[in-house]
């Protein structure tokens, strides 16, 4: 098989094609992660990445990095972990929306919280893709799911308003259609020293898309490109932001770094 | 032909028939036959990348052209 040159470098190209559904929104977005890390000129080997259970942790094994693929909802526990053991590398959590938000949701809000120094992407994908989709925590109310035959009962979680909340200080939202904006939005993810959280809007035509009649991929797509609008335009016309998913750099307000905090206790003692 | 003009290459075995490249491509270049999408007009190509960026299975990219031409 024959590939890119960036695919070449980044990836492990004998473990590809990935196992991802055709038309599946999880590539696109690796894809912009990948050339994020290409745009910055990370050392692969200061960078490691990290993942946890479900269709989007798949993606650490096709990276060739630093990779982790850890147990259920913990991918940030051990990303903490790493980070701690060796503060210069670039940890990056790419995690879904169920393994981020309801498995893992604590080490979340806590990771956020501590703002240590870690990028996390999600690939929010709004369904359980890897079991047999099963609605998540971000399933929007009404929607179906083969656990919820008869509509989503529940309220959705706004992955961005909750990590902003928790203390993140680089909150950003981003989709698998507009990958040009994703990949500037990841790139400043990185760059920001603390807690980035990246929600990628991806799609599931496979269970999501079926299961809701939402069509194929390409359709999906075309509801991605007719339904998300960047905050910057809701800021001056709010009226445009109505029944729309907002888009863009959410926050953005630097504040001091865990590790770097930890340092200056251990070093109190190392004297 | 411009001299700068890349070429389109694609990765048939990684390939996996979704029609976003060729949906999403502005000159219609891309077609799908077999279940597997298949470069019909390679001369109507403009370089925008735009099935490179979509690909989710790094199938489709282009290569070559130079720059500093």
């Amino acid at each position: 098989m024959n590939f890119s040159e960036m695919t070449e470098k980044y990836y492990r190209t004998d473990k590809l094609p990935h196992i991802w559904c055709p038309g599946c929104g999880h590539g696109t977005l690796l894809n912009t992660v990948v050339r994020a890390i290409d745009k910055l000129g990370l050392n692969k080997d200061e960078v490691c990445i990290v993942s946890g259970i479900g269709c989007s942790s798949r993606a650490p094994g096709y990276l060739d990095f630093n990779t982790l693929h850890t147990t259920h909802g913990r991918a940030l526990a051990f990303a903490t972990g790493i980070k701690h053991a060796n503060p210069n590398l670039h940890v990056i959590v790419i995690t879904g929306d169920g393994d981020a938000s309801a498995i893992g949701g604590n080490h979340l809000i806590h990771a956020a919280r501590r703002n240590i120094d870690i990028t996390t992407i999600c690939f929010n994908n709004n369904i359980y893709g890897m079991t047999g989709g099963q609605y998540s925590p971000t399933t929007p109310t009404g929607d179906f799911g083969t656990t919820a035959p008869y509509g989503n009962t529940d309220s959705t979680f706004d992955l961005c308003n909750l990590v902003q909340g928790a203390g993140a200080t680089y909150v950003a939202r981003g989709t698998a259609y507009h990958a040009q904006a994703m990949e500037k939005l990841v790139v400043n993810a990185i760059s920001n020293k603390g807690f980035s959280f990246v929600e990628g809007l991806s799609l599931c035509p496979t269970y999501y898309g079926r299961k809701n009649k939402k069509g194929d991929a390409v359709k999906m797509h075309e509801f991605l490109k007719d339904n998300c609008i960047d905050k910057k335009v809701v800021d001056k016309k709010p009226e445009m932001g109505e029944n729309k998913i907002i888009i863009g750099e959410m926050y953005n307000n630097p504040k001091p770094e865990y590790t770097e905090n930890y340092k200056v206790v251990i070093d109190k003692f190392q004297k | 032909m411009a001299k700068n003009k890349k070429s389109l290459v694609l990765n048939v075995e990684s390939c996996k028939g979704c029609n976003i490249c060729i949906a999403f491509c502005p000159k219609k270049v891309l077609e799908l036959k077999n279940d597997k999408c298949v470069i019909a007009r390679p001369d109507d190509c403009i370089n925008c990348g735009m099935c490179e960026l979509r690909c989710p299975d790094n199938a489709i990219y282009l290569v070559g052209g130079n720059k500093d031409e």
